[in-house]
């Protein structure tokens, strides 16, 4: 999905970099051999980089800088306009941000700016996330039954999250993330937050 | 035996498994957890966390893992019929961690089971896209 992206952009030392969230390498298996990419992507099931930067949608990007700072949050991504008669979003727009970014014509947002649009984790995030690990431990472990009661806690919390929608998957507690409807909930509530502009850079 | 699973890692200890709590002894939480209780306060090689007032953790030399995680401010999953917990980060520390903006550093394998550490990019700028196939 970023392969042109990559492509366009990679003589100008910038590199994407794809984590993906699943349950087993086996699942994102086929996507990945089907696209090619010759950028890393990752297999992340035990979602150590979702815990570690906050990531409770998918798909979202964030912004490093050389010198490994971040310098845009998560947000929102599609890199292509497959869904947007869903999402009304396009990627034209943040698409053109990260070029002007990777140009050198924009620097991404100043560290005062990064601190007001982070979303910084919660205790009910966190409690979420070791639900989440131990669920996934256990069914590592053959413990279906105890695995799949701890994913769904893992996925009982009030705002959705990837981790929880990742369980909920497991647990058949709720639709997966891909379905039209979740995708359709949860970019309304993100475009209804105090944060719509964020498309600045 | 019981399985605490932490920081990356996992460690099978002696504990008690009793009416869905796990109480353990201070040497298994020592070998579990690397915390020591001293004087009202739990240390391990980096800090100390005092107790809260009125705290009886490790009275009789037993040690509640769920007070042990609520001490610390760290989330506890704790599964006590399959005999496994796993302690989580807080949602302080890694709040902090992000507040820095420096981004966090991790190592993921590829599909071919090549690793990846993100430090290894830098001097690149690097668009870190979370997805998945579900």
């Amino acid at each position: 999905m970023w392969q042109a992206l990559y492509d366009e952009l990679r003589d100008l030392r910038f590199v994407v970099i794809a984590i993906a969230l699943d349950k087993s390498a086996d699942d994102a298996r086929p996507w990945i051999e089907k696209a090619a990419p010759t950028y890393p992507v990752l297999i992340d099931t035990q979602h150590v980089v979702a815990d570690l930067y906050n990531i409770v949608n998918v798909p979202t990007a964030l912004w490093i800088d050389e010198r490994g700072r971040i310098v845009r949050p998560n947000d929102v991504v599609f890199g292509t306009d497959t869904f947007k008669h869903i999402t009304n979003l396009e990627s034209a727009r943040p698409l053109a941000a990260v070029r002007a970014w990777a140009r050198g014509e924009t620097s991404g947002f100043a560290a005062s700016e990064m601190r007001g649009l982070q979303t910084l984790p919660t205790a009910l995030d966190q409690q979420a996330r070791a639900e989440f690990g131990l669920a996934e431990w256990l069914a590592r472990h053959g413990a279906r039954d105890a695995a799949a009661r701890h994913f769904v806690r893992a996925g009982d919390r009030p705002d959705g999250a990837a981790i929880s929608r990742d369980a909920a998957g497991l647990g058949r507690r709720r639709p997966p993330l891909l379905s039209p409807a979740a995708r359709h909930a949860w970019l309304e509530r993100s475009s209804s937050s105090a944060r719509p502009t964020r498309v600045a850079a | 035996m019981f399985t605490i699973i932490e920081g990356g890692g996992e460690r099978p200890v002696d504990a008690r498994v009793e009416d869905g709590r796990v109480r353990l002894s201070a040497d298994a939480l020592r070998e579990a957890l690397g915390w020591e209780l001293h004087d009202g306060t739990l240390c391990n090689d980096t800090m100390c966390v005092p107790l809260p007032a009125g705290s009886r953790l490790g009275e009789g030399g037993v040690f509640d893992l769920g007070e042990v995680a609520a001490t610390l401010d760290r989330p506890l999953a704790l599964d006590a019929e399959a005999g496994a917990a796993f302690v989580g980060v807080s949602a302080g520390e890694r709040a902090q961690a992000l507040g820095s903006l420096i981004a966090p550093d991790f190592t993921l394998s590829d599909l071919a089971g090549r690793p990846h550490m993100l430090s290894s990019y830098r001097g690149r700028k690097v668009f870190m896209v979370a997805w998945a196939s579900w």
